[in-house]
């Protein structure tokens, strides 16, 4: 790759991670968050984008991250209130600059109509800054608790600037160290950025530089006053010397200083005084809040805590994100799987080695046996640190759910809210990446499906804005994700009848409220009457199934009439361990998932019956289930033997065909590494992978969907109690 | 293949390690030679051709093991501790051939390999490069490629 490439990579990288930023920033003022330092978040992330698209020359990219960052520059200064719609109309642009990289990186190009109205939208608030602020003091009396109320000393100055600029003098005092220079900066270059605020006057201090015998030709003896006439704030000065400011001495001082406290001071009055002056850019604040107007602190409005339960969180997610920065380093992925790898065969080892002693009959006060568990104790810290490197939190994914909202609630003309909960939950990284599909699905189908149009929601008492929940949890060494919705549940009437006219189930079938519900899971089965280009494509839920399935996952749906509807999804935590059953076939070790696993059958002569030649049927409480002789499958011996002397395991497939597997005995249940098969030898059929037992011996994994897949015959039908007469 | 005729035409001396199967010795480039191991109980594929052994655990990988005798079509002992597994290299793929016992090294150089000798036996004709004279012994060269399975054709 040539450094370019690899340069351009890393800003694609980069950029991701600032569009997450951005994202969660804007989605945070959206919910009321007024803290200037979200805003500034929110601002450095595209101002960032911007930077690096121009270094690129991405020139689309350019000029609409140009109109992007001054709009905020405008919500920074307070001169451009964040309220609801303008934070909506951010977000959207956010979604634009997302496309816009993605058709940089990928070298296609955005929807260009789609780039301009939300330009055109930005532009409108720029222009439109000072009066869009009057409308919305007379529209939006509602939503004041929204307003940002912080008063912060650059909003002083900056106030009605576009009326009258209100300029002032700042003394800036600038003496860079040998440091400075060391780290390539450049005085001149300072200088000229200064020159770019305002009117300057330089005036360099000489006096410093010593007699050319003793001068140090990397030593730094120059001293500047600068000053500089101005109408940004103190800050934004201060701000072209923020990436040298640990190598310089720099004093910034507004020139009358008697003129800032007389602001200052009004600024602490009642809030009239200032209010009129800023009558453009404040909007009125509720009197209750009045104290938090002159609070440095900002605070979210009374009224967010309590219809967002996620409120809470946000806040302390906040102070994660603000308060202490995680230094963070960029590793190769190869090297934390290797590293996992090597892990893996260390914790084998060790289970070898606690086998081998155990088997030398050492006394268990022994040293060695001690030893040895402490060993067993680091290994185990290892393995999970080493997986926590992995993991991570499913938060982006999450974040991508919420544009999909904004996006499927804007085609259906829905007002649906999202709200998140235990983003920071971690899981395995190729969890997370596979994920994103099933869960975009899903959401889509509950904004779509899920949840009622305005006006039948207010028909039946509920409130006019949708309300879909997504929550992640930790529970029992699994990810637990709901995607939950206050709509109107699933019409089972309709779901039954559905079901019955595709020959799903039979006519006369008699299911329970949740078999019902659970039918939407089946392959060819599709709610959606009106094909909408939305969830409409063609896949059901039946895809997500086999999805999350193809994850180790289950996926179940419980749904309330009138209520809502919740998915839900238990996942691994990762794909490099497996709970597995170990049990004996015919001499050998092998290992089943155990979220295929039903249940165990101990089989009676009664039974289990004869259908056609050589295959046979399980009964379990009035359903037939093909039994499959794994032994016979895999070879391992030629004659079937007499069932009733070994144990049946009623698995389901992904597809959701259950089987009953024929194992001689069950060992127990391991938690196992997977490993490949394929890396040196190849595909075997009915087998998935393999792993090492604790004795050194490798055991396969049995594929249960190859397994299983062999003798389907359309079992849906065929399983259901009501077929069996 | 183009590789290693190139480095035959070329006169300089490589090594080989020797080992029995039977009555007979063979003998395979040092550089494809990975390790060398005692035999240990392996797993067994299932729908794998009668010369894979099955599967051992190398050190966290795992290995499929090929019973040299069988894939040569000479007569197959039960393997026991004091049989050998040489694990090999070639092109990316990783596997272990069972031998009765590792013999020595030899230093060959190119002249001292002739050319297998014209016989019926379509095997020797197929994993046999060349012969060498040893003492009053002749020892087979073998080619590494065409003894491991070919993974695609094992996807049942």
């Amino acid at each position: 790759m040539d450094p370019m490439a690899a340069i351009k990579q890393t800003f694609f990288q980069e950029c991701e991670e600032q569009l997450v930023e951005l994202e969660s920033g804007l989605l945070k003022m959206e919910d009321g968050d007024d803290d200037l330092e979200t805003v500034n978040a929110v601002f450095r992330a595209v101002h960032s984008i911007k930077g690096g698209a121009g270094a690129f020359g991405f020139d689309e990219l350019v000029e609409f991250v140009h109109v992007f960052e001054t709009t905020l520059d405008l919500i920074r200064s307070s001169r451009l209130a964040a309220t609801p719609a303008v934070t909506k109309t951010l977000l959207r642009a956010s979604d634009i600059l997302a496309d816009l990289v993605r058709a940089a990186r990928e070298g296609g190009s955005a929807d260009a109509t789609a780039v301009q109205v939300i330009a055109d939208e930005l532009n409108a608030l720029l222009g439109g800054a000072p009066r869009g602020d009057e409308e919305d003091n007379t529209i939006s009396v509602e939503s004041l608790d929204f307003e940002p109320v912080t008063i912060s000393l650059d909003s002083i100055f900056d106030v009605g600037e576009e009326e009258a600029p209100a300029t002032q003098d700042f003394i800036v005092r600038f003496k860079p160290s040998a440091g400075l220079y060391a780290k390539a900066n450049e005085t001149l270059r300072l200088l000229r950025e200064l020159g770019r605020l305002g009117e300057t006057s330089v005036e360099c201090d000489i006096g410093e530089i010593p007699l050319l015998t003793e001068l140090d030709p990397e030593g730094a003896y120059l001293c500047w006053t600068i000053r500089l006439t101005t109408s940004v704030s103190e800050q934004q000065v201060r701000e072209i010397f923020e990436f040298v400011e640990w190598d310089c001495e720099l004093s910034v001082e507004t020139a009358d200083v008697g003129k800032l406290l007389e602001e200052l001071q009004e600024s602490l009055e009642p809030r009239e005084a200032p209010a009129e002056r800023a009558a453009v850019a404040i909007t009125i604040a509720e009197p209750a809040e009045k104290s938090v107007a002159v609070a440095p602190e900002p605070q979210s409005g009374p009224a967010t805590s309590e219809d967002h339960p996620a409120a809470g969180k946000a806040e302390a997610a906040k102070g994660e994100g603000s308060g202490a920065v995680q230094a963070t380093i960029r590793v190769d992925l190869d090297r934390v799987d290797r590293l996992i790898n090597l892990v893996g065969e260390l914790v084998i080892n060790q289970a070898m080695l606690s086998q081998r002693v155990s088997e030398a009959g050492l006394s268990r006060a022994s040293s060695v046996v001690i030893g040895l568990d402490e060993l067993e104790q680091l290994t185990r810290d290892i393995q999970d640190s080493v997986m926590a490197i992995r993991a991570q939190p499913v938060k982006p994914v999450f974040q991508r759910m919420s544009r999909t909202v904004r996006e499927v609630a804007s085609m259906t003309g829905k007002s649906v809210r999202l709200v998140m909960d235990g983003e920071a939950t971690e899981v395995d990284k190729t969890v997370i990446e596979r994920l994103t599909d099933p869960l975009t699905h899903m959401i889509r189908n509950a904004v779509d499906h899920g949840i009622e149009k305005a006006e039948d929601r207010v028909a039946a008492g509920k409130p006019e804005e949708g309300l879909l929940r997504l929550s992640a949890t930790h529970r029992s060494g699994r990810i637990v994700i709901e995607v939950a919705d206050d709509g109107a549940g699933i019409n089972r009437a309709r779901v039954r009848q559905i079901a019955i006219s595709k020959g799903l189930i039979p006519a006369e079938a008699n299911l329970t409220d949740d078999e019902v519900d659970n039918l939407i899971f089946l392959p060819g089965f599709s709610t959606a009457s009106s094909v909408s280009n939305i969830s409409g494509r063609g896949v059901g839920m039946d895809v997500v199934k086999r999805a999350i399935q193809a994850l180790g996952g289950r996926i179940s749906i419980s749904s309330v009439p009138g209520r809502g509807s919740t998915f839900s999804m238990s996942l691994p935590l990762t794909l490099a361990v497996l709970d597995g059953m170990v049990v004996t076939v015919g001499g050998q070790t092998l290992v089943i998932p155990l979220t295929a696993i039903i249940e165990t059958l101990q089989p009676k002569k009664e039974s289990v019956h004869e259908l056609g030649s050589g295959a046979r049927v399980i009964a379990t409480r009035n359903t037939f289930t093909p039994l499959i002789d794994v032994g016979a499958v895999l070879l391992y011996r030629d004659e079937p033997i007499d069932p009733t002397s070994q144990v049946a395991l009623l698995v389901e497939s992904e597809s959701g065909a259950k089987c009953a597997l024929l194992v001689d005995a069950i060992q127990g249940q391991r938690q196992v590494v997977i490993k490949s098969l394929e890396t040196n030898y190849g595909h075997v059929h009915g087998i998935a992978a393999a792993t090492i037992l604790g004795d050194g011996r490798v055991a396969l994994i049995l594929d249960v969907d190859a397994i299983v897949a062999r003798p389907r015959a359309d079992m849906i039908v065929a399983e259901l109690p009501a077929a069996a007469e | 293949m183009a590789e290693t005729i190139s480095r035959v035409a070329t006169n300089e001396a490589k090594e080989f390690i020797a080992f029995h199967i039977g009555a007979q010795t063979f003998c395979i480039d040092i550089m494809a030679v990975r390790e060398i191991r005692g035999w240990t109980p392996a797993t067994p594929l299932p729908h794998a051709p009668s010369f894979v052994r099955g599967v051992i655990n190398l050190r966290g990988a795992v290995l499929p093991v090929i019973d040299l005798a069988t894939r040569l079509g000479l007569t197959q002992s039960e393997p026991t501790a004091r049989h050998a597994v040489i694990v090999v290299q070639s092109a990316g793929q990783v596997a272990g051939l069972l031998v009765d016992a590792v013999s020595n090294i030899l230093t060959l150089t190119p002249d001292a390999i002739q050319p297998t000798p014209e016989v019926a036996s379509e095997i020797a004709r197929t994993f046999v490069k060349g012969v060498v004279a040893a003492g009053d012994e002749m020892i087979s060269v073998l080619t590494i490629q065409n003894l491991l399975p070919e993974p695609t054709l094992d996807a049942a």
